[in-house]
């Protein structure tokens, strides 16, 4: 017998290490699970126990009964909120992408008004938000313009930190064959800003929902309809806590769709090269 | 138009046709770094020339300068008969392939910035890639490939337009020594095959001897060339010529004259 057949293909350090992996692939998904379901017990638990009144807590149980009995309110609202947020998410792509190779094909703009979207982006939304609404008529057009205003940046920082990271060699290369400005944009910095301009577009995603939220807030309703916002705030004033959580949970949920519809997209475009998309083994 | 020629043998050393001419160039940067000072070079087509010096003596500065990418100080770059689009082909250090576009999107790169689409030149990028060894992995991106291949990918780019002239700036440096034997062999055969003119940048002197028929040595502070060493041995060479005692005479005579150099520089 060969020394080669006596050692099992698989040694216990390598068993153990697979063993870990599927371990954590399955506690992936059932820890987040396990963790909300212990929170919710307790939570229900603590309610019942200290008999707290619902408006000032309100059980698990009296949340999931507004979030069912209050759902074609609820829903109307988070169509309205969604509808600004991507709206604004997309008015944000199109101003930070567009500024952002404004900027990169004219030093002279970039260095007369980068500074200025700097400040605009430093400034707290909640603080103009009010001078908006003096000047702005339309309560959609002050709506999105608050939630453009914090969206954008992102998405024009890391486009131009994109487009500005081109690969050295690769722009001597296009020099070398005589490309031309446009050939340039389109073939070798676009691409090569992809990956960045894609992780502020995560970012402006989380943003614009922060600023449509924020905007209905000052705004108040005034004849279009009601955002998510003001139905918190609304219930608030009523003391109906249990439509208060069951909209908070809904504007949470929307965060979430948009980021993970995001990543979805930002996974689409980038897997087949993108360092960012591989999947290392050890 | 096929990228192979008929191996003609290639015509002696000094019989040779002007290709391009570097007349007493200089480079100065920021006023005072005097990056080239009078340099002359001759290039005659079909020759394959190393710039082979210790960092700083100018030798990628010269490459940069016959590619187009700065303009010289004094003196002045010559092409026999003008420049013309496509003349040049670039291998760099480092492959600088496109990472979002697949091995032939790389390849047929030189044509697409001249208005050509990828389509009217499959054929080209094929029978680069398949004189490159790579016919298989036109659809594979670049990070699935090894340094190697990818090294091969950047020099099936800058031959598919059939360029009078490629430019080499240190292109196997980064390689292990297995990988870079086997693309020094290969680089020689393709030589051979579509009878291009090369001009080689290296600071090695094995590397030099054994791919070049002229060594252009050259010092630092200021870059400038010192002597010219002539490898006249014929190709194809192989593996023997690498352990054979002219080579090893070619070497020492190599060696010599870059311990000149840097004896200068010192």
């Amino acid at each position: 017998m060969s020394v080669a057949d006596t050692i099992p293909e698989i040694d216990t350090e390598e068993a153990r290490r697979i063993r870990k992996r599927q371990i954590e692939r399955v506690a992936r998904w059932t820890m987040p699970i396990v963790v909300m379901f212990v929170t919710l017990v307790t939570w229900d638990w603590i309610v019942t126990a200290n008999a707290i009144p619902h408006y000032i807590l309100p059980s698990p149980r009296n949340v999931w009964d507004s979030l069912t009995g209050d759902w074609d309110i609820l829903f109307d609202s988070a169509i309205l909120t969604g509808r600004i947020t991507l709206m604004a998410l997309g008015l944000a792509v199109l101003g930070g992408a567009g500024l952002a190779i404004l900027f990169n094909q004219s030093k002279m703009l970039e260095m007369s008004f980068y500074p200025y979207a700097v400040i605009l982006q430093v400034t707290p939304v909640v603080s103009i938000a009010p001078l908006i609404f003096i000047y702005v008529d339309s309560k959609v057009a002050g709506m999105l313009l608050c939630a453009w205003l914090v969206a954008f940046f992102p998405v024009l920082s890391s486009t131009t930190l994109g487009l500005n990271s081109v690969d050295h060699n690769l722009r001597d290369l296009f020099r070398i064959y005589g490309a031309t400005r446009w050939q340039r944009l389109t073939m070798l910095q676009l691409p090569s800003a992809l990956p960045y301009f894609l992780g502020g577009l995560k970012i402006a995603g989380g943003l614009s929902l922060i600023g449509a939220v924020v905007a209905e807030l000052v705004a108040g309703t005034g004849g279009v309809g009601t955002g998510l916002a003001f139905r918190i705030q609304e219930a608030g004033y009523r003391l109906n806590i249990a439509r208060m959580f069951a909209a908070l949970s809904l504007v949470a949920a929307m965060g979430v769709f948009i980021f993970a519809a995001l990543s979805l997209i930002s996974h689409m475009l980038l897997h087949k090269w993108h360092e960012s998309a591989l999947k290392r083994d050890h | 138009m096929s990228l192979v020629t008929t191996p003609g043998a290639l015509a002696p050393l000094n019989e040779r046709p002007r290709l391009l001419t570097m007349d007493r160039v200089d480079k100065v940067f920021g006023g005072d770094v005097v990056a080239l000072r009078g340099m002359h070079l001759d290039v005659n087509e079909g020759d394959f020339i190393s710039l082979l010096g210790p960092s700083g003596c100018g030798k990628s500065t010269a490459l940069r300068l016959i590619a187009g990418l700065m303009q010289p100080t004094a003196g002045r770059i010559d092409w026999e008969g003008g420049q013309h689009r496509g003349d040049l082909g670039v291998v760099f250090q480092e492959p600088t392939l496109m990472p979002w576009a697949t091995v032939a999107q790389n390849v047929s790169l030189p044509f697409r910035l001249r208005g050509k689409s990828h389509s009217s030149v499959r054929d080209d990028v094929k029978e680069a890639l398949d004189l490159v060894g790579l016919g298989k992995f036109a659809n594979s991106y670049p990070r699935e490939l090894s340094g190697g291949m990818k090294m091969r990918v950047s020099i099936a780019r800058a031959m598919v337009t059939h360029p009078r002239l490629i430019l080499m700036d240190e292109p196997f440096a980064a390689l292990d020594e297995i990988t870079r034997f086997k693309l020094n062999n290969d680089l020689l055969e393709l030589k051979q095959k579509i009878g291009c003119t090369v001009i080689f940048v290296t600071h090695s002197v094995f590397e030099s001897v054994f791919l070049s028929d002229r060594i252009v040595v050259m010092a630092a502070r200021p870059g400038r060339v010192i002597r010219e060493v002539q490898v006249d041995e014929p190709y194809p060479r192989d593996e023997d010529f690498r352990t054979s005692a002219d080579y090893a005479a070619h070497c020492r005579a190599a060696s010599d004259a870059l311990h000149e150099a840097m004896g200068d520089a010192a």
